[in-house]
């Protein structure tokens, strides 16, 4: 098709396409110009340079497949020595002691415990809040002063997290105290809210860490919701105002059910950060050897925390490769979870 | 005359929702104050933190050694010395991993918009530039430990980090760049073909340009995000208190390890250098975000 639409061009173009190697069929009169033969339909001319370039550009896609699959596999292949040599079971146990090779026990049930309890708690402090935030600047906030408000929100994503750790353990954590106190003094029957494991002063607790990872997730839950928010069909709107509908029916019944599907895949984003979020957890939770209890005023570490803290001396292989094996499960977490919020976004893609 | 005006106003069907009654005004006033609650909630921590890191980073920063300076010689305790080493570190490391996301970042979003179309291969792309964007920083950081220093044999390094870096900034040039592609007009890319010219040349030339500001505002900020991360420094590489050259060999400072190295610093000293490297590093990103802004505003297509 391209190819007919050069060679319909008037001579003066034709210089340009000439010196790239187009066939040489154009001529350079006004006269008609004979269609293109049979045979170049049948097999366009691909430019050597077209191909390269292709191949490039395919090569890349390919590679980026194909990545995702040795993330998989490589620490699948280092984690299984290690497993094979484990003497509790990787799935239900709670212990986890690698300093003997010889005797290698590890399990994750605790370290998965922790991460979904705190990443929990930040989604349900999150999830409002940013539906809040979403709504107003798709609804409420001054047309003109929309966009700087969201960059502002944005601005909390630009933070890094370790900054956000450090905060969280040295500023916020003390000032929570009392307030946790509070909750231990009034709710402390409930076992979620009982005395934890950990020296609450110090503020290490999952209770704190819940609170910072909310505001870690806030500027991604808000992005996406406020995308989807934005794309409410203004007939729905205008439709529902003119029945008389207040600022706030308008929302409830045009936005919300429009934008819900959004809104849940946003929020199923942000656990994803939550679960694989890493220093700022490893900063704030305080290091015990004592298992989660079931408090959110417990110390504990996370997939990602107990790992970062470890790191930086690994020298076995075989000790090495328990923690791999735990990052391994954290992939698979993380891969489900984003899998499942992108597909609910894939399920609407007709909104877009 | 009145009861006249009034009969025509009267309506001939009751309105759908009636005359705003008093619960109806107070749910709106409810939910219309919420909204604003929770945009101001989310203020607060912003702020909080920035005080925070101002506060206890700003007069630290403000002696001249900070930048000029390495931690050298100095002992834990020793107040004084810089920032230099990690501030070089940080820079060079994502400086490297930009050299190389950039290009397959740019291909892979080239490939996307321009040559898969609804393949089969560009939707498995597509879903794998997604969870890539969702892979936790310290599961790259265990995947480059595998495949770099493991298997391969490599020692940790300056370049390993670089390495795991790169599969955090990747998605996001990707995802950046091919927003920018998408809206090149495709009119554009007709007249170029038009004009006999072979689309790899078409892409490099017109449509790639057409974008050039979208792409490089992205690239500003994929590096503004991969400078504070700190899971890779940890795990690929260890800390240096001394400036260290080689990329490819020997500890080498970041302002992140450095702020985990000195977390374990109970001295002044070590309060001095957390906070010193904090308000660096925000500064560094603010830096590269502003730069993200000005290169959007100056290169953005000039319409008429």
């Amino acid at each position: 098709m391209n190819e007919r639409i050069v060679a319909k061009r008037p001579a003066g173009t034709g210089t340009t396409g000439a010196r790239r190697g187009v066939p040489a069929a154009r001529p350079d009169s006004e006269a008609p110009i004979p269609p293109t033969t049979e045979a170049d339909q049948k097999a366009p001319h691909v430019r050597p340079g077209d191909r390269i370039f292709r191949g490039l550009a395919t090569g890349s896609g390919i590679f980026i497949v194909v990545l995702i699959g040795a993330i998989g596999l490589f620490l699948l292949l280092q984690a299984i020595p290690s497993l094979a040599l484990d003497q509790v079971n990787f799935l239900t146990s709670r212990e986890w002691s690698t300093g003997d090779v010889t005797n290698l026990r590890f399990g994750i049930l605790d370290l998965l415990l922790v991460t979904v309890v705190s990443s929990a708690l930040a989604l349900l402090i999150a999830m409002p809040i940013a539906l809040g935030i979403a709504l107003f600047l798709t609804q409420y906030a001054p047309r003109r002063l929309a966009r700087p408000f969201a960059y502002v929100v944005d601005l909390l994503s630009a933070v890094p997290s370790i900054i956000f750790g450090l905060w969280g353990l040295f500023v916020l954590g003390p000032v929570l105290t009392p307030f946790a106190e509070w909750l231990m003094d009034a709710l402390g029957w409930i076992p979620l809210f009982a005395k934890g494991n950990v020296s609450i002063e110090l503020g290490g607790t999952i209770f704190t860490a819940g609170i910072v990872l909310a505001v870690m997730i806030l500027p991604i839950i808000t992005a996406v919701s406020r995308e989807v928010f934005d794309r409410t069909p203004v007939t729905h709107i205008e439709g529902a105002i003119a029945l008389g509908a207040t600022k706030w029916e308008v929302v409830r019944t045009t936005v919300l059910p429009f934008g819900k599907a959004g809104y849940v895949s946003a929020s199923m984003l942000g656990l994803g950060r939550a679960l694989g979020e890493t220093i700022a957890l490893m900063i704030i939770l305080s290091g015990t050897n004592e298992a989660f209890g079931w408090s959110l005023f417990d110390g504990g570490a996370t997939f990602a925390s107990k790992i970062a803290l470890a790191a930086p001396e690994f020298n076995d292989p075989k000790s090495a490769g328990a923690y791999i094996a735990a990052g391994l499960v954290l992939f698979v977490l993380t891969f489900v979870v984003n899998a499942i919020a992108r597909s609910i976004v894939a399920g609407h893609k007709e909104y877009e | 005359m009145t009861t006249e005006t009034a009969d025509l106003n009267r309506l001939a069907t009751p309105p759908t929702f009636q005359s705003v009654s008093g619960a109806r005004k107070f749910k709106n006033g409810v939910a219309t104050a919420l909204v604003y609650l929770a945009f101001g909630i989310a203020i607060i921590p912003l702020v909080w933190v920035l005080y925070t890191v101002i506060q206890r980073g700003l007069p630290v920063v403000l002696d001249g050694d900070w930048w000029q300076k390495s931690l050298s010689g100095l002992l834990s305790r020793q107040q004084g010395g810089g920032a230099y080493h990690a501030i070089y570190g940080t820079l060079v490391q994502a400086l490297v991993c930009g050299l190389i996301s950039v290009p397959i970042g740019l291909f892979v979003a080239v490939y996307l918009v321009e040559y898969g179309g609804r393949s089969k291969l560009a939707r498995a792309t597509t879903f794998m530039v997604d969870i890539l964007t969702g892979v936790p920083s310290i599961v790259a950081a265990l995947f480059v430990y595998t495949l770099w220093i493991t298997t391969i044999g490599f020692s940790r390094s300056g370049f390993a980090v670089s390495l795991a870096l790169v599969l955090l900034m990747v998605p996001v040039i990707v995802r950046t760049t091919e927003e920018m592609l998408k809206i090149v007009p495709d009119e554009l890319r007709e007249a170029s073909y038009a004009l006999g010219i072979p689309k790899w040349k078409t892409i490099v030339k017109i449509v790639i340009p057409t974008a050039l500001s979208g792409i490089l505002t992205g690239i500003m900020l994929a590096l503004a995000r991969v400078m504070g991360e700190t899971a890779p420094v940890l795990v690929l590489a260890a800390y240096a208190p001394f400036i260290n050259y080689n990329l490819f060999d020997g500890p080498m400072a970041s302002l992140p390890l450095m702020m985990t190295t000195e977390r374990n610093n109970p001295t002044q000293a070590g309060f001095e250098r957390i906070w010193g490297a904090a308000i660096t590093l925000v500064l560094i990103i603010t830096l590269f975000n502003l730069l993200a802004t000005v290169i959007s505003r100056w290169l953005a297509p000039k319409t008429k």
